[in-house]
């Protein structure tokens, strides 16, 4: 067993564990610091795969801002969430056997696969090719339109959650 | 710039004039309509500039201008969307840009622009009238403006932008996307005034009745690119291989080939779009909208649009046909459907009293004159008589709406409580309004066909010729009688509403409409007469050749076979000549001397009357083999049977089962044996019944728990039964 | 050197651990931040994926990338709105203690 998959081992079981406790734990803050490590460990395993790239927009995009707004999100909104009681729902049995049974499906289809067991090798330094993929997405024979299309998705949430968390005047007077 | 860039920015002004409207210029009505114009002017500009570029281009329909660019990568290859402009899309692009740009300018006065706001006008309802003081002091009730009048100018320019897109494209795709996108506008827009239950059904029945053709036409494009990887025109209908390759392989449903079934699933979306037999139902509702649309419906748009599909795909559809020969099984459907409804929806024109009503069913019937050219193999007589169709028809629908302003009018002034739409309620509006008389006139006339002056009677009598030379004699002699009722109700119509004596109040104060409505009126009649001059028949007597036949040659030269020789014959002419002038003298006779406010036909056509009147009763049959059963499969069987007595009473049986259950397990297990462990067990087994009759909750989370269990049970069987490699 | 298998069943287990905490939570942001784990999950086996293309038919495999890229957007899009939805509904529910308040002013 080499060093990496070692460090591999290692980020996974805390990756996992940190996402189960993302969904187990009680209080809510305690699941978005949870949610933080996980992401951090994802992040890990995408610089494993050297994919340095989207391992820094990783940290970037979704612990830098995506965990903070929900940390914000939830410190908005703390008298409604009501930390005493079960964040579970009552039968929540059924859901956990249903992704046991899912995860065992998922591996054993895998399973079956040639190419499962195939080792990821070294890949040489300049793999990721960003200029490729920057000129790509702003090609027309690439991913222009996809491109354009997620900009205005964007643009569209951003207009969107504005009008719906915005203040009105009225609701208040 | 090049005409190919020229033509990628036909549709996009009434598209930038939507948006600007809904975002910006909402409130402001002049600014709104300013817009809308604007650019429809300048798509009006653009197509004008293409129409005569492409009529100086010689060999078009062999190099049209086309240009395209990739669009969605898939997989390896990818769905590109592009322009094509050839003789076809020139003739349509050009009375699109006229009678968008007409219908434009007759919105303005039509929604009354310039008058006061109406005290108990409403959004969602026609607008009823203001009450203002004139010089003296009286107090007098005008017509008041369009509460939603920005609304309006916003949805017609999307409408119209739809349209561009959809003359303008070089492939089925976006062709499509225009299709609906004009599918969605005539909902919004029959139903413009929605608060009237009326119009809320019919902008449902419109949507819902195209939809059925448009799923069909979906299936014939879907099988299309399955079959030839490309959606593009020209690779498909410019390529005489794909054709023969298609009219070649045998299809797996009634031993079609693949051409006939496309054809025909491309023909069901015509027949849902254009109004054909059996689909035909929405488009007399569609009248419940305000009378530019149903202009824009009827003549600029929609309905052109599907005429234009099957022209446009007329090589598919003939593919293995020779002129002459025997037709294929989508012409020979065509030509079955089309000359059915034109005959068919003439006769009910006949008893119809609304004055829109009355056209509504004459755009049917015309529609269907085109659809049984293509079924006969005239071609370019059916985009002839489409071309000449728009105009015309476009005019009288404008002319029916100045017709019932100014009987609104009328009736504002008086009071009298009448419907300004019902013909018998007119008369006499020849002095009251002239413009929209000599209008309306030269457009009835153009649609009966008179001889000689008029487009109609050009086109007209060209479908009915290539009927009689294709040899199908129940053809001809369908729309033979079509053109003859077409002439008949054209002058019964003229003369109950312009001839005689005005038979109401109403009639007698009604007065002629602005100049924003009467211009476009004016202008469109220019072309119900001029338009038809382009294709004179080389070979009629006396006047052919003095102006060159100049629509076949351009449109015919988009078929790759020439067209057979035309067996000249005096029949067909005479034929047109007699049903027209014959049908036209009937109905003044008839008609000339009403007084009474009784269709002089009711008595002695009493039972055929009453058939005619009600529409051959199509409504009441769709009521009762379509409606009331979906609604009655949806209630009892879906509703009370599958959800209340199947789903809920399996989960309550599970439950109850849970409880018996658990009550066994204590009663006969526990409480005589180990009365501890039992009573968890049967806690167990209850919260299970529990929990299963809680999954009737209505919580999204339960119902996705179901639907992943129901996945995870698949894969289990797929992994266990089958395997993936 | 790590074997491609390990990826794609640590993303398998993430994914289905994202899915338990969708299907069982009662918090919408808890509901949110296990989609986001979902869609973590997701990523994890595109890159994976990705890896394994470029070792086996050289560099320049773009599509995989950009599917991550596309991810990204849509979940930062889906927390926004997600959010925003969130504190609009505590708004409503809030409107009675900003009531109560006012009384006690009173």
């Amino acid at each position: 067993m080499s060093g990496l998959q070692i460090v591999f081992l290692i980020v996974a079981v805390v990756t996992l564990f940190s996402g189960v406790m993302v969904v187990a734990s009680r209080k809510m803050m305690h699941s978005a610091l949870w949610l933080i490590l996980t992401l951090l460990g994802v992040a890990i395993l995408f610089a494993t795969l050297q994919a340095g790239f989207f391992a820094i927009v990783q940290v970037l995009v979704y612990i830098g801002a995506i965990s903070i707004l929900i940390i914000f999100t939830l410190m908005l909104t703390r008298r409604v969430m009501d930390d005493e009681h079960p964040q579970v729902i009552k039968g929540w049995w059924l859901p956990a056997v249903m992704a046991v049974i899912l995860f065992g499906l998922i591996a054993g289809f895998l399973a079956t696969w040639e190419d499962f067991q195939v080792m990821l090798n070294e890949l040489p330094a300049d793999a990721e090719n960003l200029a490729a993929f920057g000129s790509a997405l702003v090609n027309p024979a690439g991913y222009v339109i996809p491109f354009e299309v997620a900009s205005v998705l964007l643009l569209a949430a951003l207009v969107g959650a504005i009008y719906i968390a915005v203040e009105r005047k009225e609701k208040v007077g | 710039m090049t005409s190919e860039t020229l033509i990628w920015l036909i549709p996009l002004p009434p598209l930038l004039a939507f948006f600007l409207i809904v975002l910006f210029t909402n409130r402001n009505k002049a600014l709104s309509h300013w817009l809308a114009l604007i650019a429809a002017g300048l798509s009006w500009l653009a197509g004008m500039i293409v129409f005569f570029k492409a009529v100086n281009t010689e060999g078009l329909s062999e190099h049209p201008f086309a240009q395209s660019i990739p669009w969605l990568p898939t997989g390896n290859t990818s769905l590109k969307i592009g322009i094509q402009i050839d003789p076809l899309s020139t003739v349509v692009l050009f009375f699109v840009a006229w009678t968008v740009l007409m219908i434009f300018i007759y919105s303005v006065g039509y929604h009354n622009f310039g008058q006061p706001a109406g005290k108990h006008d409403r959004k969602g309802l026609p607008p009823e009238g203001a009450e203002i003081k004139d010089k003296e002091g009286k107090i007098v009730h005008v017509p008041s403006i369009e509460p939603m009048y920005s609304r309006f100018f916003a949805l017609i320019s999307l409408f119209a932008f739809a349209m561009f897109l959809l003359v303008i494209t070089d492939n089925l795709l976006t062709l499509y996307v225009g299709w609906e996108i004009m599918g969605l506008c005539s909902y919004l827009l029959i139903g413009f005034w929605y608060a009237k239950e009326s119009a809320r059904k019919a902008m449902i029945k419109a949507f819902l009745t195209t939809r059925v053709g448009d799923v069909f036409m979906l299936l014939g494009l879907a099988a299309l690119y399955s079959l030839t990887g490309t959606l593009n025109y020209q690779e498909i209908l410019g390529n005489p291989a794909v054709l023969e390759q298609l009219a070649g392989a045998l299809s797996p449903v009634l031993g079609l080939s693949w051409a006939a079934l496309i054809g025909i699933l491309i023909f069901i979306g015509t027949v849902g779009k254009s109004a054909q037999f059996p689909l035909h139902i929405w488009l007399p509702d569609a009248m419940e909208g305000p009378t530019p649309v149903s202009a824009m419906i009827h003549a600029a748009t929609m309905v052109s649009a599907g005429v234009y599909l099957v022209i446009r795909f007329f090589p598919l559809l003939s593919a293995g046909w020779e002129p002459g020969g025997v037709v294929t099984t989508p012409m020979l459907v065509m030509g079955i459907i089309g000359a059915f409804t034109a005959l068919f929806a003439a006769t009910i024109a006949v008893a119809q009293n609304d004055v829109k009503r009355v056209l509504a069913y004459s755009t049917i019937s015309q529609l269907g004159y085109m659809i049984a050219a293509l079924g006969v193999g005239a071609y370019a007589a059916a985009a002839f008589h489409l071309v000449t169709h728009a105009f015309f028809k476009a005019l009288l629908f404008l002319g029916s709406g100045s017709i019932i302003h100014g009987m609104e009018h009328g009736v504002l002034h008086t009071g009298e409580h009448i419907d300004p739409q019902n013909m018998l309620n007119m008369g006499g509006l020849r002095k009251k309004m002239p413009v929209t008389f000599w209008t309306f006139l030269i457009g009835g006339l153009a649609l009966s066909g008179f001889p000689l002056v008029t487009a109609g009677f050009w086109s007209k009598d060209e479908i009915l010729s290539g009927a009689f030379t294709g040899g199908n004699m129940g053809v001809f002699i369908a729309l033979a009688l079509a053109a003859l009722l077409t002439a008949f109700y054209t002058a019964r119509q003229i003369t109950l509403t312009f001839l005689g004596q005005p038979r109401t109040k109403a009639a007698e104060h009604a007065h002629e409409s602005k100049w924003t409505m009467t211009l476009p009126l004016v202008v469109l009649s220019v072309f119900a007469v001029g338009a038809g001059w382009s294709g004179i028949p080389a070979d009629f007597p006396g006047l052919g050749g003095l102006i060159p036949n100049w629509f076949e040659e351009f449109v015919g030269s988009m078929l790759h076979f020439e067209p057979a020789e035309a067996v000249h014959s005096l029949v067909p002419l005479f034929t047109s000549l007699a049903v027209a002038l014959g049908g036209l003298a009937l109905g003044w006779v008839v008609y000339r001397r009403l007084s009474e406010r009784v269709d002089p036909l009711e008595k002695p056509l009493g039972g055929i009357y009453t058939v005619l009147k009600n529409k051959y009763y199509m409504d009441e049959f769709y009521q009762a083999t379509v409606i009331r059963p979906a609604n009655w499969v949806a209630n009892v069987f879906t509703y009370k049977f599958l959800d209340q007595t199947i789903i809920d009473g399996v989960l309550h049986a599970i439950a109850r089962f849970g409880v018996w259950l658990g009550n066994g397990l204590r009663n006969i297990i526990d409480l005589p044996l180990v009365n501890g462990a039992g009573d968890t067990a049967a806690a167990t087994t209850r919260g299970v019944g529990m929990f299963l009759r809680s999954k009737q909750s209505g919580r999204i989370q339960q119902y996705m728990v179901i639907a992943i269990s129901l996945l995870v049970l698949a894969g289990l069987v797929i992994y266990f039964t089958v395997g993936i490699s | 050197m790590i074997p491609l298998s390990w990826y794609l069943i640590a993303a398998a287990a993430l994914f289905c651990i994202g899915l338990f905490g969708v299907l069982s939570r009662k918090n919408a942001v808890s509901i949110l931040m296990s989609v986001e784990l979902m869609l973590n999950a997701v990523n994890i086996n595109l890159l994976a994926f990705w890896h394994y293309h470029t070792q086996l038919q050289g560099a320049g495999q773009i599509t995989p990338q950009v599917f991550v890229a596309m991810v990204f957007i849509v979940a930062a899009a889906e927390v926004a709105v997600g959010l925003a939805l969130i504190i609009s509904a505590y708004r409503r529910r809030e409107t009675p203690v900003v009531d109560e308040m006012t009384l006690l002013k009173g």
